[in-house]
Order: structure tokens, then sequence, then C-alpha cells
């Protein structure tokens, strides 16, 4: 009959807008300051750099290979190499990034850099709130700014950290029973006067699993 | 005279002149209702409750937009405005004239006029015009009524047939002419 | 202990007391500035109410909080909307014509004020009580097209042109129902004072009000008249006038600011305007519906009345969505204006069946109020039937938003 749908819509809505005061779960919409949605774990919003241990200066991770400047499809990441060289997790000497900036203004999101990053050196934040008043500086984002501990990045992406330290677990055994077999094969052609990068792997080895190189 | 005559009259008058003087249309539209409306006032003023609801109802409800229908939907009557002494606008002053001779004549030979200057307004309530409408006027307005109804249908009948005649007809011309243009 | 009825007068007392307490010569001046004053600080807060009312009840039938960050509850956010339209830049297009542009909200909003004078909002509290009440509302109403159209035509911009055709076209075609749904009322009543409409509804017999809501002529005449003044007041389902999908707000979308809200609060106050002369014509106006809540003070039963009228247009606007324009002219042409024409012929057939020709009164009542019914129920039966013929009316499959 002329009239009937109307009528059911009337019906719907006044039960919508009964049920919303009473039902929580009808209510899509969450009150930001006051709630906040759970992220889900693989939720990004802009690079840091990760560091292990304490210092962040010497532990560093980054090698300044320059890969993710290279690839970041719009062009964002700003770095300068060292002059010098520092050790790595596993004692090798490698570069560092004397300057290692992020325009945020211009990054989009796209984790390009951390898929193409060969030392695990870079992954994605999930802090949003970010707004500042000076458009400029307050959105390039310095070395000192970017670097974030590895508990931090396991404590955001727990999965994504494990996977990384167990394989960088592995591949500092490797590097150390490689140095050790080194170690033993100079030990065997010249048996005296043992070298300074084995001491330095051993030592190394004798690290819990976890906190990897310090 | 009292002061809201003498308001309304010169706004109806100055509505009236604006209406004849503005240079575009819907200026002269609007200056018009203007007019209406300070004349619906001036019922009001009197006493006349009915004739003057009936006049803003009409005028400025129904007439007025017409009007302004009438004017958005022909295009063209932008054009210079003729002189005084055109012969249009001789034969707009000879046709107020006479309208202006015709309400004199009726105002002077009305008992108002040659009663004196004050007769009581008599109080006509609405429900004595319904009255006076339904039964000892009933028959002059339901032929009013059925001249606008024939109006109406006429005006209907008129669109209706332009429409067959360019569908039908000589599309073949009109798309020529349209070409040409 | 004040007295019921003290209260009820609460308002015609004070005034009476400040224009008694006037020098004689501007007593009348003081009456007229005080009704006025009253009129328009009311129904202004009323807007400004509404305003919060309406989006806070759009949100919940949506499922949404709607807002509630400016006070408690966001009640002050009209507030914060008022200082935000009040300190905006006025932008007035190069092209339009200045002064008809200046003027369009100005003539709105004072040609709506303008219909309040004959609202009666409680006992005694009618600003005007014109004989003519109701042919005033209309006429004065009438205008109000005329706003539109200027405020159209002279932001000379195509958009706000098609608005204002549009919703000339639809006021036009709306006014004819909205009027005839009344003219059942005033058959009835006898009378075009809106003043003496109540009083003939505030009578009681059994206990229950006259109120010519409760025949069934004047059941059908509400809604037909609550559905033409939707239509009237370009609210939601007939806001095509506005549709911001095609036209882009329609003929004001060239205002800005204080303009703009002008013509948000001639909406409102039209709204209200058109819901108080319904409440006068077919709600017993200030009157209770039973007698043993006679003592609440008219003026609460008057705005209890155009709240809960509120709630329905929100109601209706939260759920219908907008018909398309030959869906609204076929609607008031085919279905309203022969609707209002039954439910004239059935107030006149209910005036003809006296207690003389049905008998006396609980059975008389009965068939009298059967015999009416009928009369306006199998002519929308068959309309119906008519108007739905050769449609097949199913439900719509949506192939991706499922
Ligand atoms: S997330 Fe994408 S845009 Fe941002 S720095 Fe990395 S590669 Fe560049
Ligand atoms: S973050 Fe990774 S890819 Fe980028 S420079 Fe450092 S080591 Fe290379």
């Amino acid at each position: 009959m002329l009239g009937e749908g109307i009528i059911q819509g009337l019906v719907e809505t006044a039960r919508n807008f009964f049920g919303s005061y009473v039902e929580k779960d009808r209510l899509t919409t969450v009150q930001y300051p006051e709630e906040r949605h759970t992220l889900p774990e693989a939720s990004r919003v802009f690079p840091i750099l990760l560091y292990d241990g304490d210092d962040a200066a010497k532990g560093l991770r980054c090698v300044a290979c320059q890969i993710c400047e290279k690839e970041c499809p719009p062009r964002c990441i700003h770095i300068e190499k060292s002059k010098d060289k520092k050790p790595d997790f596993v004692g090798k000497q490698q570069f560092y990034p004397a300057v290692f900036d992020i325009d945020v203004a211009v990054c989009m999101s796209c984790q390009i850099c951390v898929e193409v990053c060969p030392f695990d050196a870079i992954r994605m934040d999930k802090v949003y709130e970010l707004s500042t008043s000076d458009r400029f500086g307050g959105l390039l984002w310095t070395k000192e700014q970017l670097s974030k501990p590895n508990e931090y990045y396991q404590k955001i992406h727990p999965m994504e950290a494990a996977e990384t330290d167990e394989r960088r677990v592995k591949e500092l055994a490797e590097a150390q029973a490689k140095a050790a077999a080194a170690a033993a094969k100079a030990a065997q052609t010249a048996s005296p006067a043992p070298g300074d990068a084995s001491g330095n792997g051993a030592s190394a080895a004798a690290k819990p699993a976890t906190a990897v190189h310090e | 005279m009292t002061l809201p005559f003498l308001i309304l009259a010169i706004m109806t008058l100055a509505g009236g002149v604006a209406a004849m003087t503005m240079r575009r249309l819907v200026h002269c539209a609007l200056a018009l209702v203007v007019s209406f409306a300070g004349l619906s006032a001036l019922y009001l003023n009197l006493g006349a409750e009915f004739a003057g609801l009936a006049q803003l109802l009409v005028y400025v409800g129904a007439i007025a937009i017409l009007i302004v229908f009438a004017i958005l939907l022909t295009r063209g009557g932008e054009g210079e405005p003729e002189g005084a002494f055109s012969p249009a606008g001789i034969v707009g002053a000879v046709v107020a004239l006479a309208v202006f001779a015709v309400l004199a004549w009726a105002v002077e030979t009305s008992g108002v006029a040659r009663a004196g200057v004050t007769v009581a307004a008599p109080q006509i309530t609405m429900r004595e015009i319904g009255f006076a409408l339904m039964q000892r006027y009933v028959l002059p307005l339901e032929v009013i009524a059925l001249m606008l109804t024939a109006a109406m249908i006429g005006a209907v009948i008129l669109a209706l047939r332009e429409k067959r005649n360019d569908s039908a007809g000589d599309s073949g011309a009109a798309q020529k002419q349209g070409l040409r243009a | 202990m004040i007295s019921p009825g003290a209260v009820d007068q609460v308002f015609v007392t004070l005034k009476d007391w400040i224009v008694f307490h006037t020098p004689a010569p501007l007593q009348t001046l003081v009456s007229i500035v005080i009704e006025v004053a009253t009129i328009i600080v009311v129904f202004a807060a009323l807007f400004a109410l509404a305003t919060v009312f309406e989006r806070k009840g759009l949100g919940r039938m949506q499922n949404r909080y709607g807002p509630n960050r400016v006070g408690p509850f966001g009640v002050f956010q009209p507030i914060a909307d008022a200082v935000k339209s009040l300190t905006k830049e006025d932008v007035v297009p190069r092209a339009a014509d200045h002064v008809v542009h200046y003027l369009a909200p100005l003539v709105l909003v004072g040609v709506v004020f303008l219909t309040y004078a004959v609202l009666p909002v409680g006992r005694n509290m009618t600003a005007v009580n014109l004989d003519a009440g109701v042919l005033y509302f209309f006429a004065v109403g009438a205008a109000t097209e005329l706003a539109i159209f200027m405020a159209g035509w002279s932001s000379h911009n195509k958009y706000s042109l098609l608005g204002a055709m549009r919703a000339i076209a639809q006021m036009v075609s709306y006014e004819i129902p909205l009027i005839l749904s009344s003219v059942a009322v005033i058959m009835i009543a006898g009378t075009l004072s809106t003043v003496k409409i109540v009083e003939l509804q505030a009578r009681y017999s059994n206990g229950l009000a006259h109120w010519y809501v409760f025949t069934p002529w004047g059941l059908a005449g509400f809604i037909l008249f609550m559905i033409a003044a939707t239509a009237e007041t370009n609210r939601s389902p007939f806001d095509l006038p506005e549709g911001e999908s095609e036209i882009i707000s329609g003929y004001f979308i060239e205002y800005s600011g204080f303009k703009f809200a002008l013509f948000f609060l001639a909406e409102y106050l039209e709204m209200f305007a058109v819901s108080g002369l319904g409440i006068t014509l077919f709600l017993g106006g200030w009157s209770s519906p039973v007698s043993f809540l006679a003592w609440i003070p008219s003026w609460l039963w008057f705005f209890g009345k155009l709240l809960a009228l509120l709630f329905a247009f929100i109601w209706v606007r939260g759920t219908v969505p907008r018909l398309r324009m030959d869906q609204l002219m076929n609607f008031a042409w085919k279905f309203m204006l022969p609707m209002t024409l039954v439910t004239i012929l059935s107030a006149g057939i209910w005036h003809f069946l006296t207690v003389a020709v049905v008998g006396p009164k609980p059975l008389g009542g009965v068939i009298r109020w059967l015999v009416c019914a009928l009369v306006i129920f199998v002519p929308y039966i068959t309309l119906a039937r008519v108007l739905e013929r050769g449609r097949r009316i199913e439900k719509r499959v949506y192939r991706f938003a499922e």
C-alpha cells in the first residue's frame, strides 16, 4: 500500500535513534582524543632508524649505503656518508650516516625504504599525532629525532621484530663461526701473534642472543 | 490624511514610478511588487481585511511570480527603453487615463462621495463575505471560475499545438534554419 | 500557592504590567515593541536549539554522536556556529545585482517573521488577532517565494537561478494542497481567525478535547498539511531546491557569512511557523488533549507540540531520500491535490451527519466517524492502486554495496 515503505523506513530510523543510546556497538564513531582505535600491528606512518644498545650514535644500524635514498619514490631522504668508519654488530668496519634527514612533509609512508634496506636499519613507526606549528623545520626530521632503540621496535611491531632479531642472531652466529674458523686457520699457519679482529669477534660471541651488539 | 496613509501612498506611487522607469525588466517587476504590497497595505489601512490580504496573496504571491517567470522565460526583453512619446507610450498613457476616468467616475457616483466626508466603514466580517460569495453572488463567481478554467485549458492547448507542429511538420526546415543560424 | 491560571498568564500579566507603567502616549508603541521583540527572541532561540537538535537527532538516526564538543552535550554548538558565521567574510559576486542581492535575505526573514503575528502561542498570547488570520498567514507566506526569486536571480549564477526556479515551482505547487487541507478546518470551524479556531478546539467532552486531528478528515488533513508544509519549507525529502549533489545548494549558493545564516534562519523559522499553523489548525493550538492536563500552562503545550513536530521533521529528514523533480510534481498534482479535495468532501459529510441524522451520541458518533473515514480511505486505496499500476516496486539490489 502507498506509504507503507515510508513507515518501515521511519521505524528503522527510530530504532537507530533509540538504539544508539542503548547499544554502544551501534556507534561507529570513536571519540578521538579520549578513545582511540587500537592500531593493527602492520600499521605504519613514518620511518625511524633503529639502533642497538643504549647509545644511538654508536649502535645505529644504518651504514649509509644510500639505497633507501635512491629508492624513495618522492626523494624525501637525504643522507651524507661519514668520513670515518665504526664497527657494526658483527664487528665489521662500516660507514655511518653523518646526516640522515627525512622530510616527513614529503614522505608518503610507502615503506619502500624499509623493504630495500639490507641492514634492517630503517623501520616504520606508528606515531601519528605529529602536527607542528613549524612547517619547515618541524617536519624535517634529523638523525637524532629518527633514532629509536630496537626495544621500541620490538614493542610496536612485535612479530616483525622477532623475525628480524632471529635473522640477525643467525647472521651474527655465522659471522662468529667464520671468524672463529679464520682465527683457527690463522693460529695454525702462524701460531704466535693472534689478531685483534679475532679477539673482537670472540668477545661479541659471548653476548646474549637478543642484545646483539654493544 | 494620516501618516500611515501618507507613507503607504508614497510607497505605492514610488513603486509604480520605479516600475515604469527602471532599465532592467526584473527590477521593474520587483518595483511593481512594492507597489502591489503598498496597495494591499492601503486596503488593510482602510479596514478592508479580506481585500487587502487577497491582494497580497494574489498579486504578490502569484501575479508577481508569474511576471517574473514570464520575463525569465522570454529572452530579448531588455531592449532600449522607449521614450514617453513613442507609440507604445502614448497607448499606455491613453489606457491609464481611461482607467483613471472610470475609477474616478465610479467613486464620484458612489454613495461615499455624495454623503459627505465620513461614512462609518461597515464592519464586514469574513463570514459575511463568504456568505455573499456563496449565496448572492454564486452565479457570477461560478461564471468567472468557468471562464478562467476555459482560459487555462486554452493556454495549455495552444502550448501543446506548437509542440506538435515542431516535431511533425517542417522539422527539416527548422533544422536548416538552425544550421543557417 | 500560585494558581495554574496565573502561571498560564504570567507573560501576559508581565506585559500588561510593563505597559501600565509606561507613559500613556508610548503605551501602544511599547506594547508592540514587546510583542515583536518577544517573538524574535523566542523563535530565534528556538532556531538555535533546533539546529543542534537536528544535528544530534540526525546523527543518532545514522548511529553517530552528532555535535558533542562545545559545552555539555554540545548544547553551545549554535553559539560557535553564530560566531563563525558572523566573523566570516561576506562575499558578494562581482556580477551580482548588489541591491537585490542584499535585500533578498532581509525580505525573506522579515516576511517569515511577519507570519508569526497571527500564531496563538498560548491563551491570550496572539500578537494580532485578525479576523482573517489564516488568510493573512498564507498571504504573507506567499511573499517568501519572491524573496527566494530575488536571491536566485540577483546572484547571477546558473545554479542559484535553477535553484530558485525549482523552489518557486515547488512552493507554488504545494501551496495548493497546503491551503486546501486547511480549508477543511476553516469550513468546520466557520472562521478564519486563528484564535477562534483554537478556542473551538479547546472544549472538552468526556475529558477529550475537540481537536480536529481526532476526526478522520482532520487526521488526513493534518498528514496532508504536514507533507505540504515539508515541501513548502523545502525540507528533505522535498529539498530539491538545495540539491547539493546537482545544483550545489541552489538559490543561496552565492551567499556567505551572515547572509547565509539568515537564509538558514528563515528556513527554520518557516518550518516553525508552518508547524505552528498546523498545531493551531489541527492539534488544538495551546490546549491540552485531555481535560485533566489542562493545568499545564498553555504556552508549554504549544511549544511542546512544536518540538514534537520539529522532531517529526528531523525524523523524516533522517529517513527519506530526496525526490526527483518529476516525482515531486506528480506527487503534488496526482496525489496531494485529489486527497485534499477528498478531505474537504469528508469534512462536509461530517458537518451534515449531525445527531439528527446518525442518532444519539455513542453509537451515532462512531457511525459518523466510520462513514467519514471511509470517504477518505476508499479514494486513498483507489488512488494508490491507480498510481502504482504498471509499476513494479521491488527491492533494489546493489551489486557492489552489499
Ligand atoms: S616510506 Fe616511502 S616515501 Fe617515506 S621515506 Fe620511505 S621510501 Fe621514502
Ligand atoms: S637506512 Fe638502510 S638502506 Fe638506508 S642508508 Fe641506511 S643502511 Fe642503507
